[in-house]
């Protein structure tokens, strides 16, 4: 089902910077900062993980973040609730939220894409929801003007004509193999495969999982439309989380992932 | 009666496919290949060859006599999966799987394993047909299973430690399914029970339904009648469903027992049917332990391959459709049945077993003793006895 005129999600096309973080880590308060704070240096959108206990695709970063933020009891509601704020605090890049699909079920699937809605989100991603899973649930989400995110890993192969020509948004690339997490060399394959995917894709394409230094940055920027950066982020945070937990020293955290974000996009 | 799984790997409402996109082409390479290989007449030959100089199939079925006797209402009978190679059931799918991965031309196997006892099947089988095996346990269970994780070793398998999450068989489970999406171009994952994405629900399945196709040749042949009903224990499901599924069609009634741990007013069970929601977990659609914002509950047994969180989508379709009925044993239960059948017939059950020799033992009592009730011995007992003295001392 294909939509008849539609607004892109991202405003531009090119050198896209989408990060992602896990929300609730180290607490609400601070991942409304953190979004705010990348709004500010040049995100084009902004992934809101939401923890989930059992993170299939995810490396051992992203799972720990999520597991410090389930033990303060975050849920999809709170995440919703942060979109709301950050919209409301003119945060005006599109929010993505990312979910696993056990999460956004016992939610209900009416009512998220409802409620997603009413906070200010633009996109569902759902990395364990295949295209073959996901019909039902895309149509409630482009109901409300929703995009899904799709996913294409370099297992892909003859899938990749079939999930571009639905793809809505933006293309997720995963890059290699594997979870996500900080990766330091990628297979010359990927560039190709980013070519393949170019050739038949109507949204600009981003390449994610294990992108973490300003030449890996650089390098894809010249092959793909944008990077998507997570664990390399949620690591930061991660690092700084004593700065960040405490109200007096929270400024300096900030400014230490910041700094970070910037070495990542700068030129 | 139409046949599941169907294209999308459901059954009903259940099952399918949920899984990252890496996993797709693997997921649909392996359908077409089990597709093709199962139906080849050598293959199933090698099976059956295998089955039976190797694992010593058909298993017996043993009339639990004393009992019957001494409950004096249905006869009980004893499908003996305890008498496989390795002691239970999960030998028939672990040698299964390990020849339609040699025949996929895969050298490498991956397994998940709670108690031990599939990564005992698992190891077993890659020894057996020179494949190489790597275990996924969780540092819990390791502590908790300290020999079987030494017998792993020694049948020449790798243990990888598990220290995500609970480190308990969910989380081995998740940690396979990665390392596999990191993998999956020349790694076979091994899965343990009727439990994953389609098409391991039914590959299992198909592997598991010797038991109750032999069940139902054997008791025909020797007591001229089909049982009147079947009992057999329940966590991810496997060797409930290899019971139940050739008697689906029959005028049998079908009982599974799931593990209702502590009791079923504690929060510590596993009875994920009696008191679970539906929700996706492992790549299926089925009923979980879950808390209101789908966050996976951790479960309690005292019988760790009970110790699983979901159950296999197509149990969670047979107790909507009413077919099988479901029913729960705790921990003290079972520890009673292992105590009765180890006294009175000279078996020592496995925990999980016990489970349903419990129900069905109080089920004898309310029927004639012109009705008989099988129940799938689905292990040897020989694994718990370090739990069981450790449970019965401390009373």
């Amino acid at each position: 089902m294909k939509q008849a005129v539609k607004q892109p999600l991202l405003n531009k096309s090119s050198e896209l910077f989408i990060p992602y973080v896990v929300v609730g880590d180290p607490s609400l308060e601070v991942t409304e900062r953190v979004i705010e704070m990348l709004a500010e240096s040049g995100a084009d959108a902004v992934e809101l993980g939401v923890p989930y206990s059992d993170p299939l695709a995810d490396g051992p970063v992203i799972q720990r973040a999520a597991s410090r933020a389930l033990d303060q009891g975050v849920s999809l509601k709170d995440v919703l609730q942060v979109a709301a704020n950050v919209k409301k605090r003119g945060v005006d890049i599109p929010l993505v939220l990312f979910s696993y699909y056990n999460p956004v079920l016992q939610f209900g699937e009416e009512a998220i894409v409802q409620e997603a809605k009413r906070a200010g989100i633009d996109a569902f991603l759902i990395p364990d929801l295949p295209l073959e899973e996901s019909e039902e649930f895309t149509s409630l989400a482009q109901a409300q003007g929703l995009s899904m995110i799709s996913l294409v890993a370099p297992t892909s192969h003859d899938r990749i004509e079939y999930i571009t020509k639905r793809a809505e948004g933006f293309v997720y690339l995963v890059s290699s193999l594997g979870v996500t997490g900080e990766r330091s060399n990628y297979n010359e394959e990927v560039y190709q495969f980013i070519e393949r995917v170019k050739q038949t894709s109507t949204v600009p394409v981003a390449v994610g999982f294990g992108i973490s230094s300003r030449e890996q940055v650089d390098q894809f920027w010249q092959h793909a439309d944008g990077v998507i950066i997570g664990s390399a982020i949620v690591r930061t945070i991660e690092e700084n989380r004593q700065l960040l937990s405490n109200e007096n020293t929270m400024e300096s955290g900030l400014k230490n992932i910041k700094a970070f974000v910037e070495s990542l996009i700068s030129s | 009666m139409t046949v599941y799984p169907d294209q999308k790997g459901r059954y009903g409402a259940f099952g399918g496919r949920f899984v990252p996109e890496t996993l797709m082409v693997a997921l649909e390479e392996l359908t077409q290949a089990y597709e093709t290989i199962s139906n080849e007449e050598d293959f199933q030959q090698q099976l059956q060859k295998e089955l039976t100089d190797y694992s010593g199939r058909p298993t017996p079925i043993t009339y639990a006599e004393r009992i019957s006797k001494r409950i004096g209402g249905a006869n009980i009978y004893l499908k003996r999966e305890d008498l496989n190679h390795t002691g239970a059931h999960k030998m028939n799918n672990a040698i299964g799987q390990a020849l339609l991965a040699k025949r996929m031309g895969k050298t490498k196997i991956i397994a998940e394993t709670g108690a031990g006892q599939h990564g005992v099947a698992a190891a077993t089988a890659a020894a057996r047909f020179g494949l190489s095996c790597k275990v996924f346990m969780g540092e819990e269970d390791m502590k908790r299973q300290a020999l079987n994780v030494f017998r792993i070793e020694l049948l020449g398998a790798e243990v990888i430690p598990v220290k995500s999450g609970s480190k308990t068989l969910k989380d081995a489970t998740n940690e396979a399914i990665r390392y596999w999406v990191a993998n999956v171009e020349d790694t076979f994952y091994l899965i343990g029970s009727v439990v994953g994405p389609h098409p391991y629900p039914k590959i299992v399945r198909d592997f598991q339904t010797v038991i109750g196709k032999e069940s139902k040749q054997q008791f025909q042949a020797q007591y001229g009648k089909l049982p009147d009903e079947v009992f057999a224990c329940v966590g991810g499901g496997s060797n409930a469903i290899g019971m139940f599924h050739p008697f689906l069609e029959d005028d049998v009634k079908l009982v599974g027992v799931e593990a209702a741990g502590k009791g079923l007013h504690t929060e510590e069970h596993a009875a994920t049917l009696t008191k679970g929601t539906k929700g996706v977990l492992h790549g299926s659609l089925m009923y979980l332990l879950q808390d209101e914002n789908g966050q996976i509950v951790e479960p309690h047994s005292i019988s760790a391959g009970l110790d699983y969180p979901g159950i296999g989508p197509e149990h969670a379709h047979l107790f909507e459709t009413g077919r099988v009925q479901y029913e729960a044993a705790s921990d003290a239960d079972a520890l009673e049945a292992v105590q009765t059948l180890a006294q009175e017939e000279g078996i020592l059950p496995a925990l999980e077993s016990a489970h349903a020799l419990k129900k069905a033992f109080d089920r004898a009592e309310q029927l004639p003793s012109s009705a008989s009730i099988l129940v799938c011995l689905s292990g040897r007992g020989d694994k718990d006895v370090h739990t069981i003295q450790s449970y019965l001392g401390g009373e």
